[in-house]
């Protein structure tokens, strides 16, 4: 059996595991498990090409997907009326007076004769620059959170289409992949896993606390679709066209519109997932591509190459980031709102990593076939733990502590169970089910 | 002014939880010094680990109030801490068998063990959450403070009170005797000093006949003791949650780094470090400062630099820091 047979079949394999989820439970929860199986394979390109390209560990994953779903109610939600005027201004600003205060301290910390002048002086101006800042920031916060804070009390979007929000989601990652990989690349492996494990909390605590942004934990609900492709179900029920051809089909409308409304999203999906593999596979092929590699490989002997391995693993880890930015966009788009309470470590950076290392780490089409499996496993683990605590609590007594404590306990099968996999997969195949060529 | 209220009151809402807070990051940045230290990785299961060890702790605990067990004043915890760290030992010994003894074997780079300990990350948290669910649970019994704040007032006729909690004296009294024996063991017995050794220079130590298996396995035993009593400690001062552990990793790595990582001088000083800096940078001064400043120039605002949702940042801008200027740490610890 050749390479491409094997990975063919694993292909159809996983696809049919998908369409056995649609024939025995509902083509619903098929369809949604297709969308966030795309989804997630985009993160894995992204990580994947962090991870398995350049040799960098970020365990950040979470922070740019979590930018990504602010650049969706920052870009296409409709402005706040009267927030501008009553404070917007205010906060812009204040960001830029505090951006001014890192620049200078920066750059007295740099041009300035080395001593005990330099220090001063730079303490004294960020502290001087932390008071103007909040001077200016915290009434500006306060005139904008006071409008309508039930329903709105943020400064609101551009109002702009949906779809231009998942580049500037990708754009919004990259800069803060920027900023952190800035500092944290050339140090130790290590250390720029903790720092992007770092980065992500605080990416995720501005976003809970910051309300005037993006409304924090009271949620932003409604964001528009991407129309035309995805349309809503109310407007397809009313539309006598659709319900012929529903009727056609041998579908109730009501049913019919929900599966229309998935399957536009994963057709959108799917372009930008074919689009972006087709990049990453032509990156891989290219003299950049194995220029990575080589630095993966021999750092030292690639830098007496003359090559810049620092600029090298910047640019891709940027790269890398604004790809999971734009999975993060996508995603907040599917769910149509931008709950910032939901988004957890353990769910959006290590089970992508999960996908990553079994898919085949190094390897594009490895990596989406891990996703589009690990995603599945996630969401079916949950029954199928359930199903395995009622068959071997079924010989215990009814109402036995014991058997209600395992049947509740169901739910966190799944964290065990990937764990288990990874490990399973590190140890006897750590090169994953398509491995690099 | 009124210097002696403004003490109190910084001493109430500054210093002492500052102090019970760095001892359990002490505790916490020191099992992964050690582990970076022995095992040369970064182990990013060593939150779940605390979640485990303070989880049995919790159970054994309801088990002796069901038996109508108690000790006094202080709580019942503390004898269930013991059995909590015999119960971390058999499992870190048994994840190091089964996991990564494989992997030392093979001579793995540290990133893969890193990676490997996420996976134990997960089977962890998974096992943590099986047996005791994802909730918060409350297992601290015994008298609530050492001093109340009505006391204390009561008693020197201050304005503000000053309240010590009993998780906070036990924390630190705990804290200082598990650090007493750790430097013990390590700089006065010949398997503190052999441990050292292999830290120092593995090959040298191996060629001085110090066996490599025996080393690694008494580093994960004290790993094991140190994981469970900061898990126990936590839990007591704050409450025993499963997701929360995981959370102070941050905290944890950044006192190790601060310190210097493998360096257990520095992570107890990292520790300190890092609790105060966050208590100090997200506590509201008016209190203090009313006192202290004249009346004219009393504060309108709550002179609060970042609230408290930002603790992590505050961690996180302080390690961001030393990896700028010092990457091996304030106390030269051995990354580079």
């Amino acid at each position: 059996m050749t390479e491409s047979v094997k990975n063919t079949l694993l292909f159809i394999v996983v696809g049919g595991l998908i369409l056995l989820t649609g024939f025995t439970q509902s083509w619903n929860a098929a369809i949604l498990i297709m969308n966030m199986g795309l989804i997630s394979a985009i993160m894995a390109i992204g990580v994947n090409l962090q991870w398995g390209f350049a040799g960098l560990f970020n365990v950040g994953v979470m922070g740019f997907v979590a930018l990504g779903g602010l650049a969706v109610v920052l870009v296409s939600t409709p402005p706040t009326p009267g927030a501008w005027s009553s404070g917007g201004y205010g906060i812009f600003l204040a960001l830029l007076l505090g951006a001014a205060t890192v620049v200078a301290a920066v750059l007295v910390a740099t041009r300035m004769p080395k001593g005990r002048a330099q220090t001063l002086t730079t303490i004294a101006i960020l502290l001087v620059g932390f008071f103007v800042y909040r001077a200016v920031f915290d009434p500006s916060v306060a005139g904008v959170e006071a409008i309508e804070p039930a329903v709105a009390g943020n400064l609101g979007g551009l109002n702009l289409p949906v779809l231009v929000a998942w580049p500037a989601g990708g754009l919004l990652a990259a800069g803060a992949a920027w900023l952190i990989g800035k500092t944290a690349l050339g140090l130790r492996s290590d250390y720029l896993a903790i720092a992007t494990l770092g980065i992500a909390e605080i990416i995720i605590a501005i976003m809970k606390n910051e309300d005037w942004l993006a409304r924090g934990v009271k949620n932003v609900y409604g964001i528009p679709r991407p129309a035309p492709v995805v349309g809503y179900e109310v407007d397809l029920q009313n539309d006598p066209s659709f319900v012929a051809r529903a009727d056609w089909f041998g579908l109730d409308p009501v049913i019919a519109s929900t599966l229309s409304v998935k399957l536009g999203y994963s057709l959108l999906f799917m372009i930008v997932l074919l689009a972006l593999l087709w990049m990453a596979q032509m990156a891989l092929k290219s003299p950049w591509g194995r220029m990575m590699r080589a630095i993966r490989d021999n750092e030292v002997a690639a830098e007496a190459m003359g090559k810049d391995v620092t600029r090298r693993h910047l640019q891709i880890f940027v790269l890398g980031s604004a790809i999971c930015g734009i999975a993060g966009a996508m995603m907040t788009t599917l769910d149509g709102q931008l709950t910032p309470g939901t988004y957890n470590p353990l769910r959006f950076t290590f089970l992508v990593w999960v996908m990553v290392i079994v898919g085949g780490s190094g390897n594009n089409f490895g990596a989406v076939l891990g996703a589009f499996l690990i995603w599945f496993l996630w969401v079916q683990v949950e029954p199928m733990g359930l199903w395995f605590m009622n068959l071997i609590t079924s010989s215990m007594p009814d109402g036995s502590a014991l058997k209600s404590h395992l049947i509740d306990s169901a739910a966190h099968m799944r964290l065990f169970t990937m764990g288990l996999i990874l490990l399973i997969v590190l140890r006897f195949s750590p090169r994953g089910l398509i491995p690099e060529k | 002014m009124d210097l002696l209220n403004a003490l109190v009151a910084l001493a109430n809402f500054v210093i002492v939880p500052a102090v019970a807070y760095g001892s359990q990051l002490a505790l916490g940045a020191l099992g992964v010094t050690l582990i970076y230290g022995i095992l040369r990785f970064s182990n990013f299961a060593h939150g779940d680990t605390m979640a485990f060890g303070a989880m049995i702790a919790v159970l054994v605990t309801w088990g002796l109030q069901a038996a109508g067990v108690s000790f006094g004043p202080l709580p019942t915890a503390l004898l269930a801490l013991p059995f909590a760290i015999l119960g971390c030992i058999a499992l870190v010994l048994i994840t190091d068998r089964l996991v990564y003894r494989f992997y030392r074997e093979q001579k793995a780079k540290p990133v893969i063990l890193v990676i490997v300990s996420m996976g134990v990350m997960f089977i962890m948290n998974g096992l943590v959450r099986f047996i005791i669910g994802p909730d918060d649970q409350r297992f601290s019994d015994g008298a609530r403070f050492i001093i109340s704040a009505r006391d204390f007032k009561a008693m020197t006729g201050l304005r503000e009170g000053l309240a010590i909690k009993t998780s906070q004296g036990i924390t630190l009294v705990v804290a200082v005797i598990a650090v007493a024996l750790l430097f013990w063991f390590l700089n006065k017995t010949r398997t503190g000093k052999s441990m050292r050794a292999y830290s120092d220079n593995e090959d040298l130590a191996l060629l001085s006949g110090i066996n490599p298996e025996r080393v690694v396995m008494i580093t994960w035993i004290l790993v094991a003791a140190l994981a469970t009593t900061a898990g126990v400690l936590y839990g007591l001062d704050k409450s025993f949650k499963p997701f929360v552990y995981f959370q102070l990793l941050l905290p944890i790595f950044a006192s190790a780094i601060v310190g210097g990582l493998g360096n257990p001088l520095g992570a107890i000083a990292g520790g300190f470090i890092i609790a105060f800096s966050e208590v100090t940078v997200t506590y509201a001064w008016k209190k203090v400062l009313t006192y202290v400043a004249p009346e004219s120039l009393a504060p309108s605002g709550l002179v609060q630099f970042l609230s408290t949702d930002y603790k992590f940042a505050v961690s996180f801008a302080i390690l961001l820091i030393v990896l700028l200027f010092k990457p091996t740490g304030l106390f030269k610890g051995k990354a580079v």
